[in-house]
């Protein structure tokens, strides 16, 4: 148990409020939601104290003291407004602002930007000084991310948060006197995108984020199906103004179908068919003991980690491909003969909360005889932008049902956007296979569940102690591979996501992402799987046909469902390329 | 000569620390021995940055065994500690030597400290020797509680170790060495009492000049301006001063030294000093100096700033405004 906190009393702005021992100032504001501007505050991070935007005035003291590094004490007298604190943050803006060039038009934070909106609350001028940034280059990262490092404030989060997922892929580097962020060109990108959810002034983006946006749906004679990711359907109805954790499946699928879509699919039937084949392999590897822990493999920028970082583990990635993926595959092959239409006439565009999807789409091994399974992917924010110029609006639009039969997914198919749902869905189906006795409530594993980095259980496979671990922030798997290098034997199973919280705190979802809105996305995912009837992905019926009837010989089902890793070498110049100095 | 002994000892004398900060040096070797932990670390910080001050090297060069003996008391007044000297690269080349051999087998160590004028800021300082980029840390907790790799940490200048060995000894005579340099006969370092104004020792070494002039008093980038009439107060910071003949000075090339220095040497990480002092800059360099644009960066270097190198860009500034004039400089 942990030791109780003091609590301690303390005002602001006059404002009677509590807090406890060793909290700041800005955290109890913020938690008793009195705005102090902080661009380089973020729950993920350490505090660094370096936008200097969040001082504040205590009364009997002399000056000012950021309210991010400066201690609660008892009965102490806050201020965040007067003269001199306008007067210093309004300053320090316009130095802000002389090192922003400004793209609004095309940023992710366009309707929340909080530079904008301190520029008008602090009556800016924001070209008193000229641009000092213009010459800065932009960086592209392979398939996935942008990095206009000319946006830059030099706020540092991105190197803090890249650090701590264990890359360490961007740095600081000294140019002149002068400190820039730049790629690491002796490392590798892994695409996780969480540069770009904790970069406080939209620097970093998407491929194609958002000039590209509409690419999907411009092409001719195609028939064109939208199919979303599990974790897109609580997070999307932010970028609208919904509160944080709305569930807006039917609508989205309304907005789609709005848009142009011929159909709409869910991601999270392929999940169900990922849980059933992954559920099979762990068997089989149990059974076998050979290649244990498995590890799961739906996230793309973790498989890219163990390639790149920890290639001795490629063996011990489960083989079966990612949800959108092998939907993406059956949409052009079960799909396409049932209709009767030619694979090569469908389109197929991923909805997904990732960038690093955007790379796993390109993977060649991937291809079904030269063909994509997937043709592209657009991030929760992206669509967002797409309904936004189609003039969709999701708080009005009315909610539509998916479409048969791809449409139609278990609850242990969307409970795969949060961190320990593939865990979860994966046992629950593994139960069944082993025929262990099910009590009712083992359907639900919630040891695996929550906001933790890791998570642990133990779990009775028929007297068999099944010992799982559930692992999101690839720094959090990184600690976790040494440990298994040192005691192999210390888990069969390991599910593992790049993002914090799971695809709900993924590289595509909207901005701002914190502790926070992570817990409220992630909790509607588990409303909505408690209401579903159908809660195990082996009985869902679609799953049941295509294995039945589709899925006749095992070289069928692996040309669908499975795949190859393989350890990464580094090809010079090949990851960040310097796509322009502006 | 126990623990306790020193201490109080040092507190007696009224020592405040002499890297500019002029913390009390008992009071604080008193935090870090009642400080709970393990072990504890002992800093001699000897990293002497600012130009104009000099005074470090001149005590490494001529009393090091006293510096080291220093160092040696607050060993055996903090149980469980183990130190280190942080040297600048030129002093660690030309003093090291000496050192090691009056460190005989005591846990001293020498570490270089990187060429960033920063990384002598006391939490940079930390920063550099738990093999960090020199950033300065916040604060609290300070050094005393979480240190060096968290343990309670004794940081004090060259010139403190040197004042401790001597009170320890009974030969304190609160004196300070104060660092004399500029367009003056007499350039050097110069030991007198710590109650001397800054006429009286320019008068005293024989520097006082004829011409008219002004003096920069604490540091060549971060001292004071101080015309001839007010030169009757003691100098601050660590005890430099600089004499300009005023004639002969160009103040547009006075303060592009100072900005210079500043751009190269602060780490960049705050708003205010690394933007502000890069608008400094562009506004010096380009010889038009917008006064509310000035007064704006300096109200947030001064009041915004992360750590004393920012918050102290603006003294010299306002100084130079308030006692030569504006004029000087439109």
């Amino acid at each position: 148990m942990k030791p109780k906190r003091k609590t301690i009393e303390l005002f602001i702005d006059g404002k009677k409020v509590k807090g406890f021992e060793n909290q700041t100032i800005l955290e109890v504001a913020l938690k008793s939601n009195i705005e102090i501007p902080a661009l380089c505050y973020h729950s993920d991070l350490k505090i660094k104290g370096n936008c200097r935007l969040c001082v504040v005035e205590i009364k009997g003291r002399k000056g000012l003291f950021p309210a991010c590094s400066t201690l609660i004490e008892p009965k102490m007298e806050v201020i965040t407004d007067s003269k001199l604190i306008r007067r210093a943050r309004r300053i320090n803006l316009e130095l802000i602002f002389a090192q922003h060039c400004e793209e609004c038009n095309d940023c992710i934070w366009s309707f929340n930007c909080q530079l904008l909106k301190l520029a008008k609350k602090y009556r800016l001028n924001i070209s008193r000084f000229p641009d000092r940034k213009k010459e800065y280059p932009v960086y592209q990262f392979g398939p996935s991310l942008i990095f206009d490092s000319s946006k830059c404030v030099d706020c540092r989060n991105c190197v803090e948060v890249c650090k701590k997922q264990g890359v360490g892929f961007l740095k600081i580097k000294q140019k002149g006197h002068l400190f820039q962020i730049v790629p690491d060109e002796t490392k590798e990108c892994v695409y996780c995108g969480q540069c770009i959810v904790h970069c406080p002034v939209g620097a970093f983006e998407a491929v194609g984020e958002f000039e590209d946006v509409e690419k999907p749906l411009s092409q001719k004679d195609k028939i064109v199906i939208f199919q979303f990711a599990p974790s897109i359907r609580t997070s999307i109805g932010e970028e609208f103004g919904l509160p944080y954790g709305t569930v807006v499946t039917g609508k989205l699928i309304a907005g789609l179908k709005k848009i142009g879509a011929d159909k709409v699919f869910d991601v999270s039937v392929g999940a169900d068919f990922t849980t059933f084949e992954e559920a099979k392999e762990f068997i089989k590897r149990l059974k076998q003991n050979k290649h244990l822990p498995m590890f799961t493999s739906c996230c793309p920028s973790w498989v890219r980690f163990v390639e790149v970082y920890a290639p001795d583990f490629v063996p011990f990635l489960t083989s079966v491909r990612s949800p959108h993926i092998i939907l993406g595959g059956l949409i052009k092959t079960f799909w396409a003969e049932k209709q009767g239409l030619d694979p090569k006439k469908i389109v197929v565009v991923s909805i997904m909360p990732c960038v690093a999807k955007k790379y796993e789409i390109q993977r060649k091994e991937l291809f079904l005889n030269g063909l994509k399974p997937v043709d592209y992917v657009l991030t929760t924010r992206e669509l967002a932008y797409l309904f936004l110029k189609k003039g969709i609006n999701l708080k009005k639009i009315k909610p539509e049902k998916p479409d048969d039969p791809l449409g139609l997914p278990t609850g242990a198919g969307v409970i795969y956007g949060a961190s320990g749902g593939v865990m979860e869905s994966a046992l629950r189906t593994a139960f069944y296979f082993l025929k262990v006795k099910q009590k009712l409530e083992r359907i639900e594993f919630k040891k695996v569940r929550g906001m933790q980095g890791m998570k642990q259980a133990v779990i009775d496979f028929n007297g068999k102690k099944i010992k799982v671990a559930v692992v999101n922030g690839l720094g959090n798997a990184k600690e976790l591979l040494e440990k298994i290098r040192n005691k192999p034997d210390l888990y069969d199973y390991v599910e593992v996501m790049a993002c914090f919280g799971g695809c709900i705190g993924g590289g595509g979802q909207p901005v701002p992402t914190d502790k926070f809105i992570r817990e409220k996305r992630a909790k509607a995912l588990y409303r909505i799987d408690k209401g579903k009837k159908i809660r195990l992905a082996h009985k869902n019926p679609i799953v049941l046909e295509v294995y039945k009837k589709f899925f006749k010989d095992k070289q069928k089902v692996h040309f669908i469902a499975h795949t190859r890793y393989f350890p990464l070498k580094k090809k010079k110049n090949e990851q960040s390329e310097r796509v322009s100095s502006k | 000569m126990n623990a306790r002994w020193v201490i109080d000892k040092i507190k007696k004398s009224g020592l405040k620390g002499r890297g500019g900060a002029e913390f009390p040096t008992g009071l604080k070797w008193e935090m870090v021995k009642k400080a709970k932990a393990k072990k504890k670390y002992i800093v001699c910080n000897a990293s002497e940055g600012e130009p104009g001050v000099f005074k470090d090297g001149f005590i490494l060069e001529n009393y090091p065994e006293v510096v080291v003996q220093g160092i040696k008391i607050a060993l055996k007044t903090i149980k469980n500690s183990s130190a280190f000297i942080y040297l600048r690269e030129d002093y660690y080349k030309k003093f090291g030597e000496k050192l090691r051999t009056l460190i005989k087998k005591e846990p001293i160590y020498l570490f270089k400290k990187p060429p960033f004028y920063l990384a002598g800021e006391e939490t940079a300082l930390l920063e550099v020797i738990e093999g960090r980029r020199p950033e300065p840390r916040i604060k609290p907790p300070f050094p005393v509680e979480k240190g060096l790799w968290g343990y309670p940490t004794l940081i004090n200048n060259v010139e403190t170790f040197y004042y401790v060995a001597k009170i320890i000894q009974g030969e304190y005579r609160k004196t300070r060495f104060y660092s004399v340099s500029g367009d003056v006969k007499n350039k050097g370092v110069y030991e007198m009492p710590i109650n001397y104004s800054i006429l009286r020792i320019l008068k005293e070494t024989n520097n006082l000049p004829e011409f008219d002039f002004f003096v920069q008093a604490g540091g060549r980038i971060t001292g004071e301006i101080i015309t001839p009439d007010k030169l009757k107060k003691k100098v601050k910071g660590q005890g430099a001063i600089i004499v300009f003949n005023r004639s002969k000075t160009d103040i547009f090339l006075l303060m592009e030294n100072w900005v210079d220095f500043l751009l190269r040497e602060n780490c960049d990480k705050c708003t205010p000093c690394r933007e502000g002092v890069f608008r400094l800059a562009e506004m010096v360099k380009q010889r038009k100096i917008d006064l509310k644009t000035l007064n704006d960066l300096l109200f947030v270097l001064r009041q915004t700033s992360f750590c004393g190198l920012g918050k102290g860009v603006a003294l010299p500034f306002f100084s130079l405004i308030k006692n030569l004039g504006v004029k000087e400089i439109k």
